[in-house]
């Protein structure tokens, strides 16, 4: 966990921030999802739109939590002590999912190149969907935060599996002499189905309480 | 569910103690989790029992002083400030 490591993750610019963006609202038009490297160092963002950066996710968090003290002020329910408590628990949440994702990526000995800090910024990808649901469930009521809910949720479960399929499922198994290899790509088919199910649960359950 | 970082932390003590607490010889031997149950398979991709044993065991060796410390720390705490 180096500063240079951490230096790759926020070298971004606007052109990037913009496409990346737009892949996360509407994933089902990008065609080419592989992360492309240059003599086996990963490329930056800047020259790579579907390397994982950090910039987004900081930045939409930190918006999340703003949002969530503006919906609260809305409706007359805010308190200094909430954005706090807002804030440490989605923190705890990312802490969780991160732990939960290290610990089976371990225990299936995924021998795949996702550091901590991509599994923080794949994790980190779901506050611009949370943003775009509270910010409908703001504008249009009820009815338009469960549009934006599905609409923000199925368009995560597909930038996860298909971003998460390229690392851990293995795409050409020649290594074992096939014994162990029966169960394994069912349960990391099984991990990236799970993580991307988690996504629309750990939504609705950050943001429900923010649109009454 | 309200969380804040205390609960975390309170989360992974009582997780590393639960871990810490479990004795090799009395139980781990009699269900077939014993250190020598470990390393079955070879070649590069061990199970993932063999994985989960690895990590328990590791985790009993690496924390068992500085869980000490913390629980020591903890229980000062406690009956410090209730």
């Amino acid at each position: 966990m180096s500063v240079n490591k951490l230096k790759y993750f926020f070298a971004v610019d606007t052109r990037y921030v913009l496409k990346k963006l737009m892949i996360l609202m509407f994933p089902y038009t990008h065609q080419d999802w592989e992360v492309r490297y240059h003599r086996d160092t990963p490329l930056t963002p800047r020259q790579d739109v579907n390397a994982p950066d950090l910039y987004i996710p900081t930045m939409a968090f930190i918006t999340y939590i703003l949002l969530a003290g503006m919906a609260l002020g809305i409706q007359k329910r805010f308190s200094p002590e909430v954005l706090g408590l807002c804030a440490s628990t989605a923190l705890v949440w990312i802490i969780i999912e991160v732990l939960v994702m290290l610990l089976s990526l371990y225990l299936l000995t995924v021998h795949s190149d996702l550091s901590t800090f991509d599994l923080i910024a794949y994790s980190g990808y779901k506050y611009v969907g949370m943003i775009f649901t509270v910010l409908s469930g703001l504008l249009f009521g009820n009815d338009g935060y469960y549009v934006a809910l599905v609409w923000s949720s199925c368009a995560l479960m597909f930038f996860i599996v298909r971003s998460l399929k390229m690392k851990i499922l293995p795409s050409i198994s020649s290594d074992s002499m096939g014994m162990g290899s029966n169960a394994k790509p069912q349960l990391r088919l099984y991990i990236t189905v799970a993580t991307a199910v988690f996504q629309p649960i750990i939504i609705y359950w950050l943001t429900s309480h923010l649109v009454r | 569910m309200a969380f804040t970082l205390y609960t975390l932390i309170q989360t992974a003590i009582l997780c590393t103690n639960a871990i810490a607490v479990l004795h090799e010889e009395r139980f781990l031997s009699r269900i077939g989790w014993g250190v020598d149950q470990g390393v079955g398979g070879f070649g590069d991709d061990p199970g993932v029992k063999a994985q989960t044993l690895n990590l328990i065991r590791s985790v009993r060796t690496v924390m068992r002083v500085p869980l000490i410390i913390v629980n020591s720390a903890c229980i000062v705490l406690l009956l410090l400030f209730g």
